[in-house]
């Protein structure tokens, strides 16, 4: 009985799941009459709209990334060896990306940084992405300080530093040469969710008129029927992909240490 | 500690090392704690810069009032339904007997499934649920059921209520299934002991144990719901009327014609989502007294 109903449950799920991505895939297949083919997608990779769009995402992630590790890793690290009596107020920090909308972080962006202020960064293509970039950092810091200060828990910080320290080492060579392979692995995962999540990203790269991915697929979406669902498929193939990464290296490193 | 260090004299020490976050603390100044507290701020100013309430009064026009009246309620559906969906899929793999070979691809899909929000998950429904969807086309040749007929239109409030249960769900798994875990087999055989039938334990042993990080992942859902504004952009463009739409209209082309009834508008949304994430946090602390 309770076997019928956990089955039953299951698979009722499974169904709400695997229909809308069946439902994308074969409508991204139709655009040709009477006959299945992969017309929408060579409309989509043939669009240079779709390239400049996408490797601009891809370059502000890439971004995103080196800062978020720069930013996340020594803070991190930080907080663990000297100030363990701030990490309530910095846990507290990086959670608040989660309670404050998107929307409104941009929006305060807007009109902090518009061209009448003291900083005017949106004045400039340059200085908004790099406020874009900062905004991206900030979606991905619960994300991204979360899996750093896991890492860390799992080594010793204390006396790794105190023997990186008598043998000479000073700040710099202690954070990139022991600290951050020790950590790689949580860093790697943080860097691959981060870019899950900057790829597709539609509020923030709209409302300060950059032409991101996001953007660019919710414009084809108002005016194509086809190429929509087919960038649907690219997408999940994305996101996919980089929760596949994170497996991996997760299980790579289980594997390394196992060996030891 | 090494000696050297404890030898230091504290007055001295205690400037240089808060300097090593110094860059964090500027960072999030500078484009978290700044950008939100002039939202804040902006919502008590009048336009001449003085303190006022007539902003927050101002909010209460038809409106605004029904476009918060249907984010609460498209965020409480579907967090509710979210919650309930997800709990049943996660208790089946956990304790319905399924096959262990099930559990790892339900959680590696969880992850993919609750990251796939946005543009791209709008695109999914609409070839999925929409006037020439597959499921929509399939039931009208295969059952002759006309689901435009019947009421339901993807491209309205139910229509969203279904697509964001397919982030909802997942990222209740996520959370649940840990906590599932945390039940212990012992709690169940001692009620048994005492003549517990299975729907005892669970009325009186498993669920109070659980309610608070349900609840406390209820509130998560409804914040994840709340603030969301791609998904429902590219479904139903800007004519929806709920409050991040409303507000993404408000700050593309000051479309209330006032820019700080704007700053009202985000303000309560953070007001809300602050709301239900203080409750996440204090019935989460809650809960892992219990789970271990």
């Amino acid at each position: 009985m309770t076997r019928f109903f956990a089955w039953t449950a299951f698979l009722l799920g499974v169904l709400f799941f695997v229909l809308p991505l069946v439902g994308m895939t074969e409508f991204s297949l139709k655009m040709r009459r009477g006959e299945y083919s992969f017309d929408a997608y060579r409309r989509v990779f043939e669009d240079q709209r779709f390239w400049d769009t996408f490797s601009y995402s891809l370059i502000l992630a890439g971004a995103t990334i080196v800062f978020g590790v720069l930013l996340v890793v020594p803070t991190a690290y930080w907080v663990r060896l000297k100030l363990p009596q701030a990490r309530p107020v910095i846990e507290f920090i990086t959670l608040l990306p989660l309670v404050i909308p998107a929307i409104v972080i941009v929006f305060g962006y807007i009109r902090l940084y518009n061209t009448s202020s003291v900083l005017p960064l949106t004045g400039s293509a340059l200085g908004t992405d790099f406020l874009l970039t900062m905004g991206y950092a900030t979606l991905a810091l619960p994300y991204m300080y979360r899996a750093v200060d896991t890492g860390l828990r799992t080594i010793d910080v204390a006396t790794l530093t105190e023997a990186a320290q008598s043998l000479g080492a000073g700040w710099i060579t202690i954070l990139a040469r022991i600290i951050l392979p020790n950590v790689l692995v949580a860093v790697l995962s943080g860097a691959f969710l981060t870019l899950a999540i900057v790829i597709g990203e539609f509020t923030m790269a709209a409302l300060l008129n950059r032409p991101a991915f996001g953007p660019f697929m919710q414009l084809l979406g108002a005016n194509r029927a086809y190429e929509p669902p087919a960038l649907a498929v690219i997408a999940f193939a994305i996101t996919w992909g980089c929760m596949g990464l994170i497996q991996l290296v997760t299980r790579f490193s289980k594997h390394e240490r196992a060996k030891v | 500690m090494s000696e050297a260090q404890l030898r230091r004299p504290p007055k001295r020490r205690l400037p240089v090392e808060w300097l090593g976050i110094l860059p964090f603390v500027a960072f999030a100044m500078l484009f978290l704690i700044m950008p939100t507290m002039k939202i804040v701020i902006g919502a008590f100013q009048s336009p001449e810069g003085g303190f006022t309430l007539q902003n927050l009064i101002d909010l209460n026009t038809d409106s605004i009032r029904s476009a918060y009246w249907t984010s609460i309620k498209l965020s409480l559906i579907t967090a509710l339904l979210g919650c309930a969906a997800g709990f049943a899929m996660a208790s089946a793999v956990v304790f319905g007997g399924l096959p262990k070979r099930v559990r790892s691809p339900l959680l590696t899909f969880s992850g993919v499934a609750s990251n796939f929000a946005g543009v791209p998950l709008a695109f999914a429904f609409i070839a999925t649920l929409g006037p020439a969807g597959l499921v929509t086309l399939w039931l009208k040749t295969e059952f002759g059921i006309n689901l435009r007929a019947m009421g339901f239109n993807l491209l309205s409030f139910w229509g969203l209520v279904v697509t964001y249960l397919f982030f909802q769900i997942p990222l209740m798994i996520l959370i649940i299934i840990p906590a599932l875990d945390g039940l212990k087999r012992e709690w169940r055989e001692a009620a048994e002991v005492l003549g517990a039938t299975g729907a005892q334990y669970w009325r009186m042993v498993a669920l109070p144990i659980l309610f608070p990080s349900i609840l406390g992942t209820f509130a998560l859902l409804f914040a994840n719901s709340f603030g969301a504004v791609a998904t429902a952009f590219a479904l139903t463009g800007p004519q929806l009327n709920i409050v991040p739409i409303k507000l993404f209209a408000q700050i593309r082309g000051d479309v209330l014609g006032n820019p700080n009834l704007g700053y009202a508008l985000a303000f309560g949304m953070i007001v809300i989502t602050g709301l239900a994430n203080v409750t996440y946090i204090v019935l989460r602390t809650r809960s892992e007294r219990w789970l271990k």
